[in-house]
């Protein structure tokens, strides 16, 4: 009994060491991109696909080896993601994972996918644990960490002197997160603080109560659909007086169903399409000339990302793993957003904006940059990783 | 503060009005047929989508929404010809199996068509902007033409129910199908009206919302919830308990929501008083109903025990 199920160790140990062997031998790169394609998520995803496979058209050959991309939609659910992600991964031989949109998700695919000995890179969710203490040398963001963009409008009603702001976050886990780190950089009084169902479609109880109340701001997290219904129903309850900053809330996947009732309307963001950056007029014309509609921050991300991977295959000069880690951490690749560099967590550091909605020459509706908030900002969570 | 409650029962009565719309078609289905249709929400889902297409070629609001009611009309014939038919003397649970499908094809259908991404529809000028009504207090002009169209519904199904022949039929298959069947009536073509009826009355519901709400392809199932909830404290098959319940629901969501904390942080600390609030306001409508079928197993104005 002892003997067989050593006999078994060892032929599974055996099998374990050949499997990625094999992998790295080819001279082929297997890109797995793991996105949200459908459900109520699936415009971010979409737009996150669009802007990969832009670059990837662009590039041709990921650092001069032949390159395959496998697309692949994780439905917004975990355990979908999970196994999708181990498909990817163990049968499909992906080197590099791009992927989620969604934070959930991220903590459902970064142990499938690293202990699968590949490298995930994430073109939007930026979660508190991979920052800080869960951080891993596997894993990359091309995005932010989710508490940095709240921080930005925290910053911003700090720095207008609001003494007396409303907060509207949807009550799960990344609304407490927002609301927290909108507190982080702001000081002053807080009016009242709503939690709402998620997917809520009617917001005209808070919004009665914010006209009540007539307080300095407003500062909202909504996305997506809750975000339409929200900035709506706030232009249509008159109470654009009031301003309304936010997160994740007017951007360009929502700003067409929003169009002219988000009309100055304020956000937190690491980019606009009007960065003023060569690579950012290049991208966005490309990206509008293919797609037909303007970029938001998912699309200029996986962008990013797949211009991350080509710089770091080239220098790395293949697909070693740790060859291809201590590449990605040299970011070797000129970002659209110009200044751009890794933190010892794999998160970037980079600058944040205020940006506002503007209707341009075109009649489309986009965000446009302000101000800049924060120079070569790192997040928070840094200091407690343990990079092993 | 008496400001804010008029504005909040106002808001709670425009909910109400809405959740009504959805329920009414829902209720006279289950309740008359026998027959549960989670394919409802989709039908209103398709009446917003169809608004935002029509007003397009249209170049009008107002067009667009009349449009839409054959168009929904037609979509709930043919679904019934062709699908719901075959399913009535199932079991139900092949019955939600069916629809539930339908669910997921017909939103698929929906984001092939119109992509994924948020729609949008402008009401006409005249009605986008807000009243006054007491202080800084405004009230959306739209919202106070939702609740007059869904009134105005009410009345002609009142109407229409307890004043016509084919109302009578309604009321008769209601309470005793087998019997209704037995006196010569034809209940396939019953059926066959009141499902097109019912799908006509959701997508009228969803057209109408279009303007004040986003939409997307998961609108449909986020209402059907509630407009089951509706036509349970109600009373399955009645529209007279489906317009209670609704208003119920509505003001009840409505008034926890923005009064719940206010009334907690009198009795307890005011950080515990918005944690429980928070946690309530939610659950309140599922409470209200659970209390209801307590003592009223077959709900408000429903005809079975």
């Amino acid at each position: 009994m002892t003997l067989t199920r050593t006999t078994f160790a060892v032929l599974a140990s055996a099998t374990c060491l050949a499997g990625p062997a094999a992998a790295q031998d080819d001279d082929k790169l297997t890109i797995g991109v793991l996105l949200t394609l459908s459900g109520p998520g699936a415009a971010l995803g979409e737009m996150a696909r669009n802007g990969f496979q832009l670059a990837a058209e662009e590039i041709g050959d990921f650092g001069g080896i032949p390159t395959e991309i496998i697309v692949v939609d994780d439905e917004q659910k975990p355990d979908v993601a999970a196994n999708k992600a181990r498909e990817l991964v163990e049968r499909d031989g992906a080197d590099i994972v791009v992927g989620p949109i969604f934070s959930n998700i991220a903590g459902a695919i970064v142990q499938p996918v690293t202990e699968g000995d590949a490298i995930l890179i994430s073109p939007n969710a930026g979660p508190s644990n991979l920052a800080g203490t869960d951080c891993n040398k596997a894993f990359f963001a091309t995005s932010y960490q989710n508490d940095q963009m709240h921080e930005v409008m925290g910053a911003h009603a700090q720095a207008q002197g609001f003494q007396n702001v409303f907060l509207l976050a949807p009550n799960y886990q990344a609304g407490q997160d927002s609301l927290a780190g909108f507190k982080n950089s702001y000081e002053g009084g807080v009016a009242g603080e709503i939690f709402t169902q998620l997917g809520q479609l009617d917001y005209s109880a808070e919004l009665a109560q914010i006209a009540a109340m007539q307080p300095d701001a407003v500062f909202a997290f909504m996305p997506g659909g809750m975000g339409v219904n929200l900035v709506r129903q706030y232009r249509q309850a008159g109470l654009e007086g009031i301003p309304f900053l936010s997160a994740f809330t007017v951007d360009e996947s929502t700003l067409p169903a929003q169009a002219d009732a988000a009309l100055g309307f304020f956000g937190g963001s690491n980019w606009a399409p009007d960065l003023d950056t060569p690579e950012n007029a290049a991208f966005v014309q490309a990206y509008e000339a293919a797609y037909d509609q303007v970029p938001a921050v998912y699309a200029m991300q996986a962008y990013d990302a797949a211009h991350l991977i080509d710089g770091a295959v080239k220098q790395a000069g293949g697909t070693d793993r740790d060859a291809l880690i201590a590449a990605l951490e040299d970011a070797p690749f000129t970002s659209v957003r110009g200044d751009f560099s890794f933190g010892p967590n794999h998160f970037p550091i980079q600058d944040f904006y205020l940006t506002k909605v503007v209707q341009r020459e075109d009649g489309k509706f986009a965000t446009s940059i302000v101000e800049k908030i924060f120079e070569d900002y790192q997040d928070t969570y840094a200091a407690d990783c343990q990079m092993n | 503060m008496t400001s804010l409650f008029l504005l909040q029962l106002l808001n709670g009565v425009q909910l109400g009005i809405l959740l009504f719309l959805i329920a009414a078609g829902l209720t006279l289905v289950f309740g008359i047929m026998d027959f549960v249709n989670l394919a409802h929400g989709v039908i209103y889902m398709v009446g917003a989508y169809l608004v935002v297409s029509l007003s397009a070629w249209t170049g009008s609001y107002g067009w667009g929404l009349l449009l839409v009611l054959p168009a929904t009309l037609l979509i709930g014939l043919l679904a019934e010809a062709l699908i719901f038919r075959r399913l009535y003397d199932r079991p139900h649970l092949d019955q939600v199996l069916a629809t539930f499908g339908l669910v997921m094809i017909v939103t698929e259908l929906v984001e092939i068509i119109w992509g994924t991404s948020p729609l949008l529809v402008t009401a006409p000028d005249a009605l986008s902007g807000s009243i006054p009504l007491m202080g800084p207090l405004r009230y959306p002009v739209f919202r106070l033409v939702v609740i007059g169209a869904g009134l105005l519904t009410a009345v002609g199904l009142w109407l229409v129910i307890t004043r016509t022949r084919i109302g009578m039929r309604l009321r008769a298959g209601a309470s005793n199908r087998a019997m209704v069947a037995a006196l010569g009536v034809d209940i396939g073509r019953l059926f066959t009206v009141i499902f097109a009826f019912g799908a006509m009355l959701a997508g009228f519901a969803g057209a109408l919302v279009a303007p004040i709400l986003s939409v997307d392809p998961g609108m449909g199932e986020s209402v059907l919830i509630l407009a089951f909830v509706v036509i349970v404290i109600g009373g399955i098959g009645s529209v007279k308990g489906a317009f209670a319940g609704a208003l119920l629901v509505g003001l009840v969501d409505t008034l926890g929501r923005s009064f719940g904390p206010i009334v907690l942080r009198s009795v307890m600390e005011p950080s515990a008083a918005a944690q429980t609030g928070r946690v309530l306001a939610p659950m309140l409508v599922y409470l209200l109903m659970a209390a209801i079928l307590a003592a009223r197993p077959q709900g408000l104005f429903g005809a079975r025990p």
